[in-house]
C-alpha cells in the first residue's frame, strides 16, 4: 500500500488519540471554575494528575509526525495559524505547571486554579479554531503560506473553536462521572448533560456550515453516489449522541465516557471525509506534502516497533490508577 | 529602533530565548532522573532510610522541574514550524524522522512512567516502582540522544542528497545521518554537562544544610555523593570538551578561529589568547594576554603547527567573534572552577574532614548554579559559532525563516518573555523554597493533594483538611511532622 496513505492514517490516529485523551483533561480544566474549592477540585485534579503528561505527548507526536511525514503541510499550516498556535502553547504552559504549583503554594492556590482553567480554555479554543482555519482554506503560493496573520479569524473558526471547547468539556465531565462518586458525581452528571447537548448542537452547526462553506465539501456529502457511503456517519452520530445522553441520565458509570469518545471518533471520520485527500484543503494534497519514501519507511519501522509498546504501558499506567479517586485503597 | 528589528531578527531572538529557557530544565532533569534512580536503587539494596528520604526530597523538586521542562519543550517542537517554516520544509525529510523517533522512544517513555514514579509506589510495589524510575531516567537520556543528533546534523550535515524541489532528502544510509561526525562528541559532552549541573545543585543544597548543621546525615550523604561526581566527572568533561574542540576544528574551522580570537593566520605557531577584547572592526584582539604558540599545541599537539585565521574566511561567512570568544571562556572558566571544587573535596576526604570545611561548603553553595551558566555558555558557543548558517555551509539562517510579519513575531516574543519569566521564575522560586528546608527522616513524597509540607507556616494539615492527600510513597521511618 501507498506509504503516504499509511502515514495519513497514523497522523490521524495520533490526532484522535490526542483529542480524546488530552480532551478530557483539558475539559476538566475548562470546567474547573464550576467545582467547589477544596475537595471537589482536589479530586478532579487528582483524577488526571498521573496521566496528563502522557496525554499531552500525543500532541507532540501529531505535530512531530506531521513535520516528519508531511513537512510541507507543517511548513504551511503553522505560519498560517501562527497566533493560534502561540496562544495554544502558552495556554498549555499555564495549565501544565498548575498541576504542580497549586500544591506547592497554599496561599496562591486560587490563582493557579484560575491559570489551570484559563490555560485549558485558551488551548481548547485555539485547537478548535486551528482546525476551522484549516478547513476553511489556506492561501498558498509556491511552497509557502501567502496570507496575512489574521486570515484565520472568521465566524466559522469561532464556531469550530466553541464546538471543541464544548466537546472537551463533555469528555471531561463524563470522565469525572466515572472517577468520582457521591455529590461530586452528581454534579459531573449535570455538567455532562449540559455540555453534551451543547456539543451535539455545535457539531450539527459546524457540519451545516461546512456544506455552505464550500461547494466541493457539499458534493462530498450530498451528491450521489457518495451519499450512500457517507450517510452512515451522520446517522451513527445521531444514534451515539442519543445513547450517550441516555447513559448519563440512567446514571451509568463509565458508559457515558466511552460513548463520548465514540462521538468524537465519528466527528473525526466526518472530518476525514471532508478533507480527503488534502493535507491543506484544496491546495496541497497529502502526496504533494509527503516526505520521500525513505523518510516515511524509516519512521514506519519505528512506529511499528514502538507504538504497541507505548499503547501497552500507557494502558498499564491507566490501570494502576483505576477506580474511583476516593476509594483508592492502599493495601 | 524597533523598526530595525525585522521579523528575522525577532525570530532568532525568540528561538534563542525559548530554547535557552527550555534547556535549563533538561540540563537539570536528565541528571536528577539518574540521581533519583541511583538513590532508589541504593535504598532497595541497602534498606537504609537515608536514601529513601533523599529520594523523596528530590522527587518533589524533580516533579516541578520536569513539568517546566515538558511545557517549554512542547513550545520548541512547534517553533520549527511557526518561525522556521522554510527550514522545516527543506530539512523535514531528514531531521523530522529523528524527532519523531524522539517522541516515540523517549517522550512517551518519560511521560508514561512519570505518573507511576510520582504517585504510584503504594500501588505497584517497590520493584516495579524502581523500574518506572529507571524508565523515566532512560527516557531523558534517549531524548537527549535524538535531539542532539538532530542538532549535530545541522552542524555537520552528512548522508543527505539534494532534491529537485530544494529539499534535503535522506541518502542511502540513515546511519550516516544519525551518527554524523560531531554527534558522538556533542552527546558525551552534553550528557556529562547535565550530570555536572545536577551534581553541583545537589552539592550546593547539601553544603547549605551542612553549614547550618554539620551533623545532618542527609546533608552529609548528598554532599558526599555530589562531590564524588564533581571530582570524577569534571576531568572527564574537560577531556571530552578538548576532543570536541578538535572535532570542531576539523569540521567547522571558522567557529574555532572565532572562539580563539584568531583574526589572523599564524604560519608558525598560534598563541593561546587567555583574555582580551575582540575588535571585529580592526580585526584584532585588544589588550590580549597570550601564551605564545600554546593554541597550536592544544589544537594540533605541535607548538609550531600553522593555524589559519579568520582572514582566510569570506566576511559574509564569519560568525560573530565577540560573543563566541566570551561564551567559550565562560564555559571553560567554569569547567576549571568545577575541577577546583572536585580536587578540594578530594583533599578534604583524604584528611577525613569533608564535613568540617565551611569554606569548601560556602564555595560549593556559590557554585550551585554554575552548571547552568556553563551549559548556556556552551550552547551559545555552539549555535552562534554556526552562524550565519542553520545547516552548516548549506542553508543560511536568513533564508530559513517563515514568511511572517514582524508584528506577529514581536507580539509572540513579548508574550513568551513575559510568561516565561513569571511562570518559570515562580517555579524556580518554589524549587528554592523546597531546597531551603533540610530533608527529614521520614520525608514526605509527592502527594496528590499535597498542601502540607511545603506550607511556609509549617503546619501539617490533618487528613480532614487534606482529603486528596494520601501519602503515595511508603515511609521507612515513622512519619514525622515536618518542621
Ligand atoms: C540534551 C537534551 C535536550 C535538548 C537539547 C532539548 N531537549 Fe527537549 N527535553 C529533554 C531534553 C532535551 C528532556 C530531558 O527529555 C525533557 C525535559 C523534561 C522532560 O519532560 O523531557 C524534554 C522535554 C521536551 C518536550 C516535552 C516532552 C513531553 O511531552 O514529555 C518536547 C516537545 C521537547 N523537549 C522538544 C525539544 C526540542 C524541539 C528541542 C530543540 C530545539 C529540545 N527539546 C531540546
Ligand atoms: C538546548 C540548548 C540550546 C541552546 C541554549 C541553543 C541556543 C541557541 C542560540 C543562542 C541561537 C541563536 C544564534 C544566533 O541567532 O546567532 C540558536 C540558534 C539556533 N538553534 Fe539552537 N540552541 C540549543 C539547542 C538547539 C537544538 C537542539 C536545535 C535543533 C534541534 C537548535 C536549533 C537551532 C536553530 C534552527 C537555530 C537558528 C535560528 C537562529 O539563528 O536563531 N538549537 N540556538
Ligand atoms: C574546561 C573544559 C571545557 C572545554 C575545553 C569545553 C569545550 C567545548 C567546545 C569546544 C564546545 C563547542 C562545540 C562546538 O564546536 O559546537 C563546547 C560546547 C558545550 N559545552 Fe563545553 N567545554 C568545557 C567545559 C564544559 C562544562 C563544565 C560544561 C557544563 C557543565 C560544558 C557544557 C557545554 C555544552 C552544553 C555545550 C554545547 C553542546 C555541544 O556542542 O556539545 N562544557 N564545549
Amino acid at each position: 500500500m501507498d506509504l503516504t496513505v499509511v502515514w495519513a492514517f497514523i497522523i490521524a490516529f495520533a490526532v484522535f488519540a490526542y483529542v480524546v485523551m488530552d480532551g478530557f483533561d483539558l475539559g476538566i480544566g475548562i470546567l474547573f471554575p464550576t467545582f467547589k474549592a477544596g475537595r471537589e477540585r482536589d479530586r478532579a485534579m487528582n483524577s488526571i494528575a498521573p496521566v496528563w503528561d502522557g496525554n499531552e505527548t500525543w500532541l507532540v507526536l501529531g505535530g512531530g509526525g506531521l513535520f516528519a511525514a508531511f513537512p510541507l503541510a507543517y511548513a504551511v499550516i503553522l505560519p498560517a495559524t501562527y497566533p493560534l498556535i502561540i496562544a495554544m502553547l502558552l495556554g498549555l504552559v499555564f495549565r501544565g505547571v498548575a498541576f504542580e504549583y497549586r500544591w506547592r503554594d497554599a496561599a496562591h492556590q486560587k490563582f493557579w486554579d484560575r491559570a489551570f482553567a484559563g490555560g485549558s480554555l485558551v488551548a481548547a479554543l485555539a485547537q478548535g479554531m486551528t482546525l476551522g482555519a484549516l478547513l476553511q482554506g489556506i492561501e498558498v503560493e509556491g511552497r509557502a503560506y501567502a496570507g496575512s496573520w489574521w486570515d484565520w479569524l472568521t465566524p466559522y473558526t469561532l464556531l469550530t473553536g466553541l464546538g471543541t471547547v464544548a466537546g472537551y468539556a463533555l469528555l471531561g465531565s463524563t470522565w469525572l462521572i466515572w472517577k468520582l462518586d457521591g455529590e461530586e458525581q452528581a454534579h459531573a452528571r449535570k455538567l455532562a448533560i449540559r455540555w453534551g447537548a451543547a456539543t451535539i448542537v455545535l457539531m450539527g452547526a459546524v457540519s451545516l456550515y461546512n456544506i455552505a462553506l464550500n461547494a466541493e465539501y457539499a458534493d462530498r456529502w450530498l451528491s450521489a453516489p457518495e451519499i450512500y457511503y457517507v450517510a452512515p456517519v451522520p446517522i451513527l452520530t445521531a444514534v451515539v449522541a442519543l445513547s450517550m445522553l441516555r447513559a448519563i441520565l440512567k446514571e451509568r458509570n463509565s458508559k457515558p465516557f466511552w460513548l463520548g469518545i465514540a462521538l468524537f471518533f465519528l466527528g473525526m471520520s466526518g472530518l476525514g471525509v471532508t478533507i480527503w485527500p488534502y493535507a491543506v484543503p484544496e491546495s496541497v494534497t497529502i502526496w504533494e506534502a509527503a516526505a520521500p519514501y525513505r523518510s516515511q519507511a524509516f519512521m514506519l519501522v519505528g512506529v511499528a516497533l514502538t507504538l504497541p509498546l507505548i499503547l501497552a504501558y500507557t494502558a498499564w499506567a491507566y490501570w494502576v490508577f483505576r477506580g474511583k479517586v476516593a476509594d483508592e485503597g492502599y493495601h | 529602533m524597533l523598526e530595525n528589528l525585522d521579523a528575522l531578527l525577532l525570530a532568532r531572538i525568540q528561538f534563542a530565548f525559548t530554547v535557552s529557557f527550555h534547556f535549563f530544565f533538561p540540563a537539570f532533569s536528565i541528571g536528577l532522573a539518574s540521581y533519583l534512580a541511583v538513590l532508589e536503587g541504593l535504598w532497595l539494596k541497602t534498606g537504609k532510610s537515608v536514601y529513601l528520604d533523599l529520594f523523596k526530597y528530590w522527587l518533589k523538586i524533580f516533579a516541578i522541574a520536569f513539568a517546566m521542562g515538558v511545557v517549554s519543550g512542547i513550545v520548541m517542537s512547534y517553533q520549527f514550524g511557526t518561525n522556521w517554516s522554510v527550514f522545516s520544509d527543506k530539512a523535514g525529510p531528514v531531521i523530522g524522522p529523528l524527532m519523531a523517533y524522539e517522541v516515540l522512544t523517549a517522550f512517551f517513555l518519560e511521560a508514561g512512567f512519570l505518573g507511576v514514579m510520582l504517585f504510584g509506589m503504594n500501588k505497584v510495589g517497590k520493584k516495579l516502582h524502581f523500574a518506572a524510575t529507571l524508565m523515566v531516567a532512560l527516557g531523558t537520556f534517549v531524548s537527549a540522544f535524538w535531539i542532539l543528533s538532530v542538532n549535530s546534523w545541522m552542524q555537520t550535515p552528512t548522508g543527505y542528497i539534494l532534491g529537485d524541489n530544494g529539499q534535503f532528502l535522506p541518502g542511502d544510509s540513515w546511519w550516516d545521518i544519525v551518527f554524523n561526525p560531531s554527534f558522538p562528541y556533542r552527546l558525551v559532552h552534553t550528557v556529562m554537562a547535565a550530570y555536572l549541573t545536577t551534581a553541583f545543585v545537589v552539592g550546593a543544597v547539601g553544603a547549605w544544610h551542612l553549614l547550618k548543621d554539620r551533623a545532618n546525615p542527609h546533608a552529609r550523604k548528598m554532599f558526599s555523593m555530589a562531590m564524588w561526581m564533581a571530582a570524577i566527572v569534571t576531568p572527564a568533561q574537560i577531556f571530552a570538551g578538548d576532543m570536541h574542540g578538535l572535532n570542531t576544528l576539523e569540521h567547522q574551522p571558522a567557529k574555532v578561529m572565532a572562539m580563539e580570537g584568531h583574526y589572523q593566520s599564524h604560519p608558525e605557531g598560534a598563541p593561546l589568547i587567555l583574555f582580551g577584547i575582540p575588535d571585529s572592526e580592526a580585526k584584532t584582539v585588544r589588550y590580549a594576554i597570550e601564551i605564545p604558540k600554546a593554541s597550536s599545541f592544544i589544537l594540533k599537539h605541535d607548538w609550531n603547527a600553522p593555524l589559519k585565521g579568520l582572514d582566510t574566511v569570506p566576511d559574509d561567512q564569519e560568525p560573530p567573534v565577540g560573543m563566541l570568544f566570551w561564551s567559550f571562556r565562560i564555559m571553560v572558566g567554569i569547567g576549571f572552577a568545577m575541577l577546583g571544587i572536585g580536587l578540594w573535596s578530594l583533599w578534604g576526604r583524604v584528611r577525613g574532614r569533608l564535613y568540617d570545611m565551611p569554606w569548601l561548603h560556602r564555595a560549593a553553595v556559590l557554585m550551585g548554579p554554575s552548571g547552568f551558566a556553563a551549559v548556556l555558555a556552551g550552547w551559545i558557543t555552539t549555535e552562534v559559532g554556526r552562524q550565519p548558517f542553520v545547516i552548516y555551509g548549506l542553508l543560511r539562517t536568513a533564508d530559513a525563516a517563515s514568511p511572517l510579519d514582524a508584528p506577529a513575531v514581536a507580539a509572540s516574543l513579548l508574550a513568551f518573555i513575559l510568561v516565561y519569566f513569571t511562570v518559570f521564575g515562580i517555579g524556580v522560586w518554589y524549587i528554592l523554597r523546597l531546597m531551603g528546608k533540610a530533608p527529614q527522616p521520614g520525608e514526605y513524597g509527592v502527594k496528590r493533594g499535597d498542601v502540607g509540607p511545603i506550607r511556609t507556616a509549617g503546619i501539617t494539615p490533618g487528613p480532614t483538611q487534606n482529603p486528596g492527600g494520601e501519602e503515595t510513597l511508603p515511609s521507612a521511618a515513622p512519619e514525622k511532622e515536618p518542621v
